[in-house]
């Protein structure tokens, strides 16, 4: 202390300016006496990560544009504008208009609404329930992972394409119904990569130590294995509603998912494949919307995976 | 003495292999008193820890058990699952060796302690959490309700250590199985770790079985040793009956391969060969090979586990021999 106290520059000012900002420093980082929960620490990685940001502020751009922009326009879904038929983008018509004379911007609207809405459920059930079987699978292993592991070999063999069209056939296709469907056939990805990183995750000594301290299995399973699986699970989703979409679209231009009067984006891309010699901005618009939800909700996924990982520095870079 | 808290009987654990059964744990039988701290040494494969876990019935599914084990008036190994899933953690609680691994990476250390209380516990959530942090105040982490808010790798590995203990004793068990604490750990933080240990067992009253490969460890530490080589119990004594007065060729090779300060040897002395190999295991006494003192009845006949005194027994056809010879020389 004799040695600082003798050095030319003031060393009580700067000092205590220091100690305030060190215990500020402290404050950010979490290292004051109250505690930041998982949640908080999460979102703050989270708000740090640039392409995160980037996908989650773009994708709720394209959903409010979904939601709202119909309301701001003066047209109806199903308004026919019959002296503007095959306009191209006008001020009242902002991405033109149909063979019949529909306002293209309020049916795209309406066709994102519905393909991210069915991109949302069907990725949501199907990873719901691939992580709960991935896990008991890899959990338990023996009969219970033969059983599982047959099941999906036996869906991934299943053409995705023949299921789905006579399902269409047999049970019409609303939204709903095209997202189970969906789901069905697309649980089985996230079931294997679960089942995994299971398998390894289990022979980690945190799970006997927690078996030790008189933890159930299904503890075990929800409480401490599958909160590790969060980060590749986040990731999985979102890029399980990119390929939903995109299946949903595909579908949906083949005649086999969405049904007039219902549309979707890939319907849209579908209506306007005739006209693609005169009017390629038609086709394009809700083909460039797809790409955009995709790459935002893959970006998104990116983000949410460094989050969740408690390990990850990015909070403090 | 009381009745004994633990009461280990002929327990035998065989794994069955492509070219025959190897067994683990040959024909094991101790016993574990209330608030007593029993160490059990031996190399590494020697069955101390398969002893804890068919203790814990925390083996692989393919082991073959036979045998007892009492624990409080009940049978562990016939009980069934949700019997036994109370009684881990409650009345009998583990640490493992690599505090490491042993820590859930995704939660909060406290929010782990928690968990294990409200496993056992109906608790409100603030009551555990207050508990987490008392108990990480008892083994000696600093700043226990800032800590308690952070990450396993937030944690130094003596800190984890001490984390695993605060988790193992947060129900209070009866008994503490210590499966080589100290064993992933510095030197340094392997004697505060010890002294967590022994702290605690103070505290709470706990038994202790401490499984470790260092004897040294084991003289500060523990009221009783016992000595396995080759899936059996070579010796078992008192500290001072196993340090002074031992009466088996195999605990004296380990207790001379203690690096000594003073002494003036110029070469650490080390047991020749390697242990056996447990499928076919040597005929006779499992330490012939490797032995200074074997005869040729000690190839003939598996010598039994002979009561010498008080608690001290020896597995040596020459345990009297080596008393003689101890006698005989000036020490």
């Amino acid at each position: 202390m004799a040695d600082l106290g003798n050095q030319p520059s003031g060393s009580d000012g700067p000092d205590s300016s220091i100690a305030v900002m060190l215990a500020a420093a402290d404050d950010l980082e979490g290292l004051s006496d109250k505690p930041k929960t998982f949640g908080r620490l999460a979102f703050e990685r989270f708000i740090h990560h640039k392409l995160a940001i980037v996908g989650a502020a773009g994708l709720m751009l394209i959903i409010a544009a979904f939601f709202i922009g119909p309301i701001l326009s003066d047209f109806e879904v199903d308004d026919y504008d019959v002296l503007n038929r095959l306009a191209g983008p006008t001020k009242a018509h902002w991405f033109g208009t149909d063979e019949i004379g529909r306002d293209l911007f309020v049916r795209t609207a309406e066709g994102g609404q519905l393909s991210i809405r069915i991109g949302f459920v069907a990725a949501g059930l199907a990873t719901a329930f691939g992580t709960v079987m991935g896990a008991v699978a890899g959990y338990f292993g023996k009969a219970v992972d033969a059983i599982i592991s047959q099941v999906i070999n036996l869906i991934l063999v299943v053409p995705a394409l023949i299921v789905l069209s006579v399902f269409a056939l047999k049970f019409g296709s609303t939204w709903w119904k095209l997202a189970m469907v969906l789901a069905a056939l697309l649980w089985t990805r996230i079931a294997r990569i679960v089942r995994g990183v299971v398998l390894s995750l289990k022979e980690q000594e945190f799970v006997m130590a927690a078996r030790a301290a008189g933890a159930s299995h299904r503890r075990i399973i929800f409480r401490h294995i599958l909160p590790n699986v969060i980060g590749v699970i986040a990731v999985e989703i979102t890029l399980l509603v990119g390929t939903v979409i995109v299946l949903e679209s595909t579908l949906s231009f083949l005649g086999l998912g969405v049904k007039p009067p219902e549309t979707s984006l890939g319907l849209l891309v579908a209506d306007a494949k005739g006209n693609i010699d005169n009017d390629p901005l038609r086709v394009l618009t809700p083909g460039i919307m797809i790409v955009l939800i995709v790459l935002c909700v893959n970006f998104l996924g990116d983000g949410l995976r460094d989050a969740l990982d408690p390990r990850s520095k990015s909070e403090r870079g | 003495m009381s009745t004994p808290l633990l009461k280990v009987d002929n327990l035998t654990v065989g794994f069955p292999s492509k070219s025959g059964l190897v067994s683990a744990v040959t024909d094991v039988s101790f016993e574990l008193f209330p608030g007593e701290v029993l160490s059990v040494v031996g190399e590494s494969g020697s069955g101390k820890s398969v002893t804890a876990l068919a203790i814990m019935r925390l083996h692989p599914r393919s082991a073959q058990i036979t045998g007892s084990v009492q624990f409080d008036g009940r049978d562990l190994l016939t009980i069934d699952d949700d019997e036994m899933r109370a009684i881990r953690g409650r009345d009998v609680a583990m640490i493992f060796q690599d505090p490491m691994t042993a820590l859930n990476p995704v939660f909060s250390v406290g929010a782990q302690i928690v968990e294990a209380i409200r496993v056992h516990n109906d608790v409100s959530k603030q009551a555990a959490q207050k508990r987490a942090i008392d108990l990480l105040d008892l083994v000696g982490v600093p700043e226990p309700r800032r800590r308690a808010s952070q990450f396993p790798h937030e944690y130094s590995g003596g800190m984890r250590q001490r984390a695993m203990i605060a988790m193992a004793i947060s129900n209070d068990p009866k008994l503490l199985i210590a499966d080589e604490p100290t064993t992933a750990l510095d030197v340094t933080v392997q004697a505060q770790v010890m002294e967590v240990l022994h702290d605690v067992q103070k505290a709470t009253g706990t038994a202790i079985m401490l499984i470790t490969h260092d004897l040294g460890l084991v003289a500060g530490s523990a009221d009783r040793v016992q000595v396995m080589y080759a899936s059996r119990l070579m010796e078992t004594g008192s500290i001072d009956e196993i340090f002074y007065e031992s009466r088996n060729p195999y605990t004296q090779a380990l207790i001379d391969s203690i690096p000594d300060l003073d002494g003036n040897k110029e070469d650490l002395a080390s047991i020749p060969g390697n242990p056996p190999s447990l499928l076919n295991p040597p005929s006779g006494c499992p330490f012939r090979p490797r032995c200074s003192m074997a005869v040729e009845r000690c190839a003939e006949a598996t010598p039994e586990l002979i009561h010498i005194a008080n608690s001290h027994a020896s597995r040596c056809h020459r345990a009297d021999d080596m008393a003689s010879a101890a006698a005989g020389t000036p020490s």
